[in-house]
């Protein structure tokens, strides 16, 4: 085998992120605390950078390297792009909490970084072992950066939670996974297709193994039931580590499960269909519901993050391209909106202060009318109301599960998204109708600010005019 | 029976009823012996697969090597096994229905007469010359050279987070500098006092 059949080229984005993080993991060590701002700015230019690279990269075509078990697609750049843009928006967001917090090293960026190289590898997988070993690499980092404020009990508690339940989540996918390689004789993303629509009875095995496997991706994902972690990973973590977290391995996960489900075992697709659709009903319901009780901001969003992938699970049980396209519409929306949602709990919050309980929001509007404003927009979008992009999302999950004849799957859809509304207006009733009980002026830095304002204008925009993020989603999946 | 029949039946038993007692031993220490006894016996069904390059190295790395340490913690963490063992006759009953009813579902999806002799031809026995670790080396390099980077990626950020959540300075811990110790004059320790006699 020569070098050339590796074809090593098309990993361009990988080897350019791993190099940089590996430079800053020496340079950060010759830094004094006072220069910690360096670390940051080589963090920033290694994401920037491999966004580049993956622009340039780009063909449109089908790639394979590594004897095959790396595939760069359209599908691929998409998403790649999308995960290096929302965790450049997440350090900026952090810098200032990490700082008030002494808690700004570079071992976040370090670790961050090496979860991004994870979540892209994920994202091009198309074999088994790569998809569970950048997997690894993600939760292997997401731990350690959950439990990265060593001073926090609440923060080791929800390390401590998310490792063991992390643990048992990947014990289930490679178990599921060693079941569909014992049956199929392959690990070979594109092989096991071949192998499953070229046998001739169903083997049960199969189906066997893809219960173990949706049962580990829905603990990643944090499907209902699998979702016990969520609320309090989300609650314990430092808020800028939340954000990490809820938002850029969300997309992650979603191309896993496009790589097993579909184009893996898409002609099982009756099988899991009606396993999708328990976790999308059950998700729906309990993150719905639940959020309505929560007094403390980050656990609501958590309860919202669930309901959100019940969303988005039914656009994935359509099983059609635009199934599948609304369905990553809506992951991609959806990291944009947390990601805000996360970056107003960082912006209000201060020294000492977290500023994540529901009454510190009261009053925002006579604090700051502009940050008010914005929120605003992102609770209007997680909502679903028009004219923002959360509702392009939910309208275009609901009518592709509506082109699939199951009316009654978008009615439970619609019903509990508007219990869902209640809990998002109540923040804006707190926002604009209560009198503030902070007040505190807003200090963070100009770069913070701009960067959530961008964020919120961007779903204010993406609500006006849909349309190219949409045929552009529409455009990647070839089904 | 065959030999390999028997030998196969043996570990198996032996690897099962080690497997059970590192769940229910009362003492931690044992548990972590018996599971020490699990690994040995799993590694002996390798041997039979011909994976003598696994079974190997699962002896060396996790009997050698991750036990030990797994010792250490035990020895250090002092756990209060009694407390944690509460309520553990009290759900055996659930626990054991369960159980039952989970293997026997398994064993009808996925019992032997799925995975027949027939739908599955046995492999090819390999020739006594046949090198396990040679053939592993051949594609580890190669075909999976991609998978064994990003394991050693995935070490690197194992090191990274221990280090990161462990190691911290404490500015007034006690500690001896022994250059400090060496450089030391007579003039820095001893202080001579001039007094009248009376």
């Amino acid at each position: 085998m020569t070098l050339d059949a590796l074809n090593i080229s098309i990993a361009r984005p990988e080897i350019f992120l791993l190099s940089m993080t590996c430079l800053l993991l020496v340079v950060d060590v010759f830094l004094k605390q006072s220069q910690r701002n360096a670390s940051y700015l080589i963090a920033q230019i290694s994401l920037i950078g491999s966004l580049v690279v993956i622009w340039m990269n780009m063909s449109g075509q089908r790639a394979e390297a590594f004897n095959g078990t790396f595939v760069v697609d359209p599908l691929a750049d998409i998403l790649k792009i999308f995960i290096c843009a929302v965790v450049a928006l997440v350090f900026v967001y952090s810098r200032d909490y990490l700082k008030d917090r002494n808690i700004f090293k570079g071992e976040f960026y370090v670790l961050g970084l090496f979860g991004v190289l994870g979540m892209m590898l994920m994202v091009s997988s198309n074999h088994m072992l790569t998809l569970y070993l950048g997997l690894e690499l993600l939760s292997l980092s997401m731990y350690a950066m959950v439990a990265f404020n060593r001073e926090s009990g609440t923060s080791a508690e929800a390390a401590m939670k998310y490792f063991i339940l992390g643990a048992i989540a990947s014990g289930m996918l490679l178990y599921g996974m060693s079941i569909v390689y014992g049956v199929t004789g392959s690990m070979n993303i594109t092989e096991i297709a071949a192998a499953i629509s070229t046998q001739g009875e169903m083997h049960i095995g199969l189906i066997f193994g893809l219960v173990f496997l949706i049962v580990g991706l829905s603990f990643k994902l944090g499907a209902v039931p699998f979702h016990m972690w969520v609320p309090d990973v989300y609650h314990g973590a430092p808020t800028t580590v939340t954000s990490y977290i809820a938002s850029a391995p969300k997309i992650a996960g979603f191309a896993i499960m496009i790589r097993l489900l579909v184009e893996a075992m898409g002609s099982l697709q009756n099988e899991w269909q009606g396993m999708l659709m328990i976790l999308a009903v059950l998700s729906l319901a309990v993150g719905n519901i639940i959020a309505i009780a929560q007094t403390n901001l980050k656990r609501m969003l958590a309860y919202s993050t669930i309901s959100h992938v019940g969303f988005i699970l039914l656009g994935l049980l359509a099983g059609t391209k635009a199934g599948y396209s609304s369905a990553m519409f809506y992951i991609l929306v959806y990291s944009l909106m947390t990601l805000g949602g996360f970056g107003i709990i960082l912006l209000l919050a201060r020294a000492g202060f977290e500023s994540e309980e529901l009454k510190n929001l009261k009053g925002l509007n006579k604090r700051s009318p502009w940050f008010a404003f914005i929120m605003l927009i992102f609770m209007f979008s997680m909502a679903g109301v028009p004219p923002t992009v959360g509702f392009w999302a939910k309208l275009s999950v609901l009518s592709a599960v509506v082109e699939i004849k199951m009316l009654w799957l978008a009615l439970i859809g619609v019903f509990f998204s508007i219990i869902g509304i209640y809990y998002y207006l109540r923040v804006i009733k707190l926002m604009y109708f209560d009198e503030p009980v902070e007040t505190a002026q807003i200090d963070s830095s100009a770069g913070m600010q701009i960067a959530l304002s961008f964020n919120g204008l961007i779903i204010l925009f993406l609500g006006i005019y849909p349309g190219a993020l949409m045929s552009l989603c529409f455009s990647v999946f070839a089904v | 029976m065959s030999f390999q029949e028997v030998i196969f039946y043996l570990f198996s038993l032996a690897l099962l009823l080690s497997a059970g007692a590192v769940v229910v031993s009362r003492n931690t220490i044992y548990s972590a012996l018996f599971l020490i006894l699990t690994f040995f016996t799993t590694s002996a069904i390798w041997l039979l697969l011909q994976a003598e390059f696994l079974a190997i190295t699962l002896i060396l790395v996790y009997v050698g090597a991750v036990m030990v340490l797994f010792l250490f913690v035990v020895m250090m963490l002092d756990v209060n096994l009694a407390r944690l063992k509460e309520g553990f006759i009290q759900y055996l009953p659930v626990a054991l229905l369960v159980l039952v009813v989970m293997a026997a579902e398994m064993i009808m999806v996925v019992g032997s007469d799925k995975f027949s002799t027939e739908a599955y031809p046995l492999p090819v026995p390999k020739p006594a010359d046949y090198s396990n670790t040679k053939e592993l080396g051949s594609v580890l390099y190669t075909d999976f050279v991609l998978q064994f980077e990003i394991a050693a990626v995935i070490l690197l950020v194992a090191i990274i987070a221990a280090i990161a959540l462990t190691m911290r300075r404490r500015p007034n811990t006690k500690y001896q500098s022994p250059a400090k110790q060496v450089m030391v004059k007579k003039e820095d320790r001893l202080r001579v006092v001039k007094m009248d006699s009376e």
